[in-house]
């Protein structure tokens, strides 16, 4: 029986604000820099409507929705990874299965934020928020995007005012993942103080559920928060893209907790079998985003159909993303293919601390290089302001994880899996 | 069979006794030849001492020559011997030349893996197939030991192989 308490020390506490301190420095600092940065700033500072003319909190609109997408990858990823261990009744991975568990707690964050943001900031983002788009015979009457508002606007797309059913669908999917994750978290909780399998088998059920649901409304979510963003242009991948940036970026911050939590002597039973199985997915799934990234690519590139070329001409013939558009292929497929090709690799923490921070920074930038260019144009940059945000989010993300970590027991001492996790063996 | 002529065979019934005993006759000093497993033993490597497989060592080099070997192909044809503008492309369209190179890469790994595996155990058609206890394929694990390679006597293996657990010690010789 493993009986162990994660303690989040005033130290490690202290580390994570130094972090938010730093992040909100340079996010103020690059508000600043953006601001006086030659393109001519409006007083006040609020985000005007029609977002035809450049100004600074349009950016940081941009930069509070790519990170909120992000972390609501990650947070939802925990939960997924959760689901998929019960449904494949895995016993590898009992030992750390609290940990993405506590990536679930963001989700309730993460929807205020992204549904405040939506209402307050929509026009800024989102080319399909502006009626005259929809009014027909006037000037900037959109046929394309007019056909289809219905995926926006239902039941009242006959005159467009507000989108019931986009924010519908957001607080749905925010709900039932939420919902999901705290009823499989109670069970978790259930099985410490009764143990036995019956916990384990309802959990089993909850995430063949959340599985099926999640199917569906991760790629909705993507069509929803990132593809409409290029409302004309579309791509069957898309869903399948996002899924995957979110689900390595997941793993990857997955494995990274586990071995920083190891490095700060807890999880001492996870043996370096459990970390070699950590290791390959996060190895298998950075081929596998590029699998995804590159048949979008090929299709589009090949084709050669204007209103599809438009989305990488946007970014390849940009000075401002071209070089992005390379890096983020760098950061996210060579590196970690060429780094975490070998076993041992896998199996050792010092590949792992070094491949793991960089590949969810890497999807981070993933996400940046999704949502700046059809919102920003080529106003758009890379600075202080971009770092800033990321640390902010990162530092609180990372916070409410682990404050929840020490809620419960930081292994699952009931799960019937336990032995098997312990001795994993490959 | 390399210039081993005879052997002592000892027979286990159970898994968890073959790896302890594995391990104390190994302790005993004896030098085990192989091991048949009726099915695959967890920690049985490990226990037999063996060094980790290169073969990935080799699968990365096929990798490599695929990789190399197909752009090599599709730049010469492509580019240089026979020049065709296809759907407006450059004569060297390198995103269009990656599935054929993916698909070499991965080709010529596992062919150069799986040929390099038949060669190293010596799993040709013609081999004969080494047999020293039929009953390693039904429901026995069986533990051969060359006397050849052993500087112990073979009382002292097998009382040793006794020690350790071994249902039954036996004996094979191939003429």
């Amino acid at each position: 029986m493993i009986e162990e308490n994660f303690d989040f020390s005033a130290a490690a506490k202290k580390k994570i604000f130094a972090y938010l301190g730093i992040g909100v420095l340079l996010m103020v600092v690059g508000i600043f820099m953006v601001m006086n940065g030659g393109h001519g700033h409006e007083a006040g500072g609020h985000a005007e409507e029609g977002g035809h003319a450049f100004n600074w909190m349009q950016r940081v609109w941009v930069n509070l929705w790519i990170n909120n997408v992000y972390f609501t990858g990650l947070a939802v990823i925990g939960v997924f990874f959760v689901a998929i261990q019960y449904v494949s009744q895995a016993g590898w991975s009992a030992g750390i299965i609290r940990i993405p568990q506590s990536f679930g707690f963001w989700l309730p964050i993460g929807g205020i934020l992204m549904l405040a943001t939506f209402l307050v900031a929509n026009h800024d983002l989102f080319h399909w928020t502006h009626h005259s788009l929809y009014e027909e015979g006037g000037a900037e009457f959109d046929e394309i995007i007019n056909g289809k508002k219905g995926f926006f606007y239902w039941p009242l797309h006959e005159h467009p005012s507000f989108p019931i059913f986009y924010v519908a669908r957001m607080v749905i999917f925010f709900g039932v993942w939420y919902w999901l994750f705290t009823a499989i978290r109670k069970e978790s909780l259930k099985e410490d103080m009764e143990g036995g399998t019956d916990q384990w088998r309802k959990m089993f059920r909850l995430s063949a559920i959340f599985l099926v649901f999640f199917a569906v409304s991760s790629s909705v979510s993507a069509w929803d928060w990132v593809m409409s963003i290029d409302t004309h242009w579309f791509s069957t991948m898309f869903g399948w893209y996002v899924f995957a940036s979110w689900w390595v970026a997941g793993l990857a911050l997955i494995t990274y907790i586990v071995v920083l939590l190891r490095d700060s002597g807890y999880l001492s039973f996870v043996n370096s079998s459990v970390l070699h199985d950590l290791g390959k997915f996060v190895f298998a799934f950075s081929i596998f985003w590029t699998y995804i990234w590159f048949s979008q690519f090929l299709l589009i590139y090949y084709a050669n159909i204007p209103e599809e070329t438009i989305y990488f001409v946007e970014r390849l013939s940009s000075d401002k993303y071209a070089p992005v558009f390379f890096v983020n292929l760098i950061l996210n497929f060579f590196f970690p293919f060429l780094v975490l090709m070998t076993r041992a690799s896998k199996r050792h923490e010092r590949f792992l601390k070094i491949v793991c921070p960089i590949i969810i920074f890497g999807h981070w930038m993933d996400f940046y290089l999704m949502i700046t260019p059809g919102t920003l144009k080529e106003n758009g940059g890379f600075g202080l302001l971009e770092i800033g945000m990321l640390m902010v989010f990162a530092s609180l993300f990372v916070f409410v994880a682990l404050s929840n970590l020490a809620k419960a027991p930081l292994v699952a001492k009931n799960h019937p899996m336990l032995e098997e996790s312990v001795h994993h063996n490959i | 069979m390399e210039n081993g002529k005879n052997f002592v065979v000892g027979i286990f019934d159970d898994e968890d006794i073959l790896l302890k005993g594995i391990k104390s006759v190994r302790q005993a000093g004896v030098k085990i030849h192989e091991v048949y497993s009726p099915f695959p033993v967890h920690g049985i490597e490990d226990a037999l001492g063996y060094n980790r497989s290169r073969l990935s060592i080799v699968a990365f080099l096929f990798g490599l020559t695929g990789t190399s070997l197909a752009l090599i192909m599709q730049i010469g044809m492509m580019g240089v011997d026979w020049p065709m503008i296809i759907g407006g492309k450059d004569h060297i369209a390198l995103p269009a030349f990656i599935p054929v190179t993916f698909e070499l890469t991965v080709l010529l790994a596992a062919f150069g893996m799986v040929g390099t595996f038949l060669v190293i155990s010596n799993l040709k058609p013609w081999a004969k197939p080494v047999q020293f206890d039929i009953r390693s394929t039904d429901d026995k694990h069986v533990m051969a030991i060359d006397l050849g390679k052993n500087k112990i006597d073979r009382a002292a293996i097998e009382s040793a192989l006794k020690a350790s657990g071994a249902s039954e010690v036996n004996e094979k010789n191939f003429d």
